[in-house]
């Protein structure tokens, strides 16, 4: 197999930025108040640590006992008539699929929004094959539309403009170019969609949650696109990770109350529906798939990410992420969970994502199920720095830094030097696209005059007080 | 031997399984702020882009479906209080409803935390009764009102249904620039009657 190139997330969101001057600001803006509702939300709830607390227990519990929940989730899931199907792979889920289709002569697909699926690079896979697949969740309509991956797992379009979606349709729908009205955009679109809907052969989604306990899964939206979907053609296949599982009905309480208002600040998604067998005369498939979860399960340091709800709060409070897009990830999952979750599906591949980070740590503050996220980016960090993926550069850098800061005296020297040097020539180390494309489009603050021990120092003379 | 692939990933699981945590005590509904559910209920509703309304008669209820939707000229009903223009039967093609201006149907009890309503197949006969029609109306019995998604979930048993939402305002997205626009891909309005089964008169207290 070809290997794929390594992503340059650095690279890719110098180009987002320099694009113009509204697109980052803009997608920076909009993240940032998706942060804010979701604060007024969690304040709203007085309880909300608790449920942190307990939601994060609750999916570390049933880690623990994967096994016996899958199975009794199968079991469950079957007596009501639902065909369950097991996936090792993308591969294997997608040939599931196609074969549920094959056979019954399905050429016109309808879809949910499924990061899975994405995952498994199952929409290419079908049309390759002869049959249509269309996004119904507008922001992945859109996507689609445009040849993009979803540049967030909550709101894949959000780093376009109006303007750019209006010339889109135009192009692709037939809508008036000049109109960019997003009522009307969204009202076109519906229109459009409406008649893939009525003619579809069969619907797929995905799912938020699996119920050991009743062999139930929840699909949450707020179009009601599943729903829409579900409730037309007789036959409906949902992808589910085999991490999704939570043991009983009553723990969806816990979630649910934590998914929606983490996401969008909103208390809960205007459809959050229940799947628990086909409709009279209908067909109903599930198809657990593996794909790189159950040997995440067995790294103890990154064993946790497998806890993830898939809201997308860590990606809205990051600053690297709402500053660079989701598409300079170059990932199915991007921002800070995408950099724990993307080497773990492809270490070389994503190599680079745990360093677009700032550790700042927001991430694991405003996770709902108190993922350390964080933590798993600087451990990621550890795991490929001991590896010979880290650029030669890198490697140079880090370990100069290490021996500068190792010594005070060092220290003393290269700062007092580097003082001189920056005040000389200030864009020679941040101006560079080469060194660091991430910061060419900033400038390095003026340097001190003097640094702060030297400060500290004059004082302590100019006060005649004694060195400790 | 050729493995299934189901034997293969519960086996890799098995081989994985990090030590087992004990099972999380049980989430007990922290009570919530003091107030009448119903008024909780609404304003709750009404953050989603709903809207609810108190009526005490079928016939009173009928009067606001017509006075929300004066234009509607096709009403599909699954609710035993309000006839409609076409009642939703069980054998009805669900495409079959694709023009259908405002759909209609009675939940079995709201959540005052959320603004949502608990509807499943039973209620709705065609599942497509709540997301194909241009409007829904949904009738609630105020008295049935549970206080959170803790106290919901006990109640409504989605495992015993093959299709059960909580359904909270009308379809809605922000995909574009984040700017709310209500009738996404399903209706376009919600309205929530509150109306005791046979017009009793309540106030929604517990």
């Amino acid at each position: 197999m070809r290997r794929a190139p390594v992503v340059r997330p650095a690279a890719r969101a110098a180009e987002f930025i320099a694009q113009d001057a509204i697109h980052e600001p803009a997608h920076d803006a909009r993240l940032w108040d998706l942060r804010v509702r979701r604060d007024a939300a969690a304040r709203g709830v007085h309880e909300w640590e608790r449920l942190r607390d307990l939601a994060s227990k609750i999916r570390e519990h049933t880690l623990g006992r994967l096994d016996a929940y899958l199975e009794e989730f199968e079991h469950n899931a079957e007596r009501k008539g639902i065909r369950v199907h097991w996936a090792r792979d993308a591969g294997e889920h997608n040939r599931i699929v196609f074969d549920i289709f094959r056979a019954r002569g399905v050429t016109e697909v309808v879809k949910s929004k499924s990061m899975l699926q994405e995952e498994c690079g199952m929409t290419p896979f079908l049309e390759e094959r002869g049959i249509r697949v269309t996004e119904t969740d507008l922001g992945e309509r859109i996507q689609q539309l445009d040849g993009q991956p979803p540049g967030h797992i909550v709101m894949p379009a959000i780093h376009k403009t109006r303007a750019d979606i209006a010339r889109l349709f135009a192009r692709e729908i037939g809508s008036d170019a000049g109109n960019d009205d997003p009522r009307y955009l969204t009202e076109s679109m519906r229109r459009s969609l409406r008649e893939r809907f009525l003619a579809a052969g069969a619907c797929m989604t995905g799912a938020n949650f699996a119920v050991a306990g009743t062999g139930a899964f929840v699909v949450c939206t707020n179009e009601g696109n599943a729903d829409l979907g579900a409730s037309l053609p007789p036959l409906h296949v949902a992808s589910i990770g085999i991490e999704k599982i939570v043991p009983r009905t009553e723990h969806l309480g816990v979630l649910v109350r934590l998914l929606s208002r983490s996401a969008l600040g909103s208390p809960i998604t205007r459809y959050t529906s229940h799947f628990a067998g086909p409709r009279r005369g209908g067909e109903m498939h599930v198809v657990l798939v593996d794909n790189g979860r159950s040997r995440l399960l067995g790294r103890e340091e990154f064993r946790r990410s497998l806890k993830c709800i898939r809201c997308g709060a860590c990606m809205n409070t990051c600053p690297v992420f709402r500053h660079s897009g989701g598409l300079a990830y170059g990932s199915i999952y991007s921002g800070p969970i995408g950099a724990i979750l993307g080497p773990a599906m492809d270490e070389r591949k994503f190599r680079e994502l745990p360093f677009h980070s700032t550790l700042c740590g927001s991430c694991t503050q405003v996770c709902p199920v108190k993922v350390d996220i964080s933590d798993q980016i600087l451990a990621w960090r550890r795991v490929l720095s001991a590896g010979a993926q880290t650029p030669l550069l890198r490697r140079q850098a880090v370990r100069t830094a290490g021996r500068i800061l190792g010594s005070p005296k060092i220290l003393r020297a290269v700062t007092k030097a580097g003082r001189r040097l920056l005040a000389g020539a200030p864009r020679i180390l941040a101006g560079s696209r080469l060194l660091s494309p991430w910061t060419q489009h900033r400038d390095l603050p003026p340097a001190p005059r003097r640094s702060f021990r030297e400060w500290y120092l004059d004082e302590r003379k100019g006060r005649g007080t004694k060195q400790p | 031997m050729v493995r299934s692939s189901r034997e293969a990933i519960l086996a890799w699981v098995r081989a994985n399984l990090p030590p087992a945590e004990a099972p999380p005590p049980d989430a007990e509904s922290p009570g919530g702020p003091p107030g009448l559910l119903v008024q909780r209920f609404e304003s709750a509703l009404e953050a989603l882009g709903g809207r609810s309304w108190r009526v005490t008669s079928a016939g009173e209820a009928a009067a606001k479906i017509a006075e929300i939707h004066p234009a509607a000229r096709i009403i599909a009903s699954a609710a035993p209080e309000v006839p409609g223009t076409l009642r939703v039967e069980r054998d009805v093609d669900p495409h079959g409803l694709a023009g259908v201006e405002v759909g209609v149907v009675r939940a079995r009890f709201g959540v005052a935390e959320t603004g949502a309503v608990w509807v499943t197949q039973e209620d709705l006969v065609v599942n497509a009764l709540a997301f194909l029609p241009q409007h829904l109306v949904v009738l609630l019995d105020p008295a049935e009102l549970v206080r959170d998604m803790h106290e919901a979930y006990l109640r409504a048993r989605p495992g015993d249904t093959p299709y059960g939402c909580f359904l909270a305002g009308p379809s809605a997205t922000g995909d574009i620039e984040g700017v709310i626009i209500h009738g996404a891909q399903g209706p376009r309005t919600l309205d929530v009657l509150l109306l005791a089964p046979g017009g009793r008169a309540d106030d929604g207290r517990r």
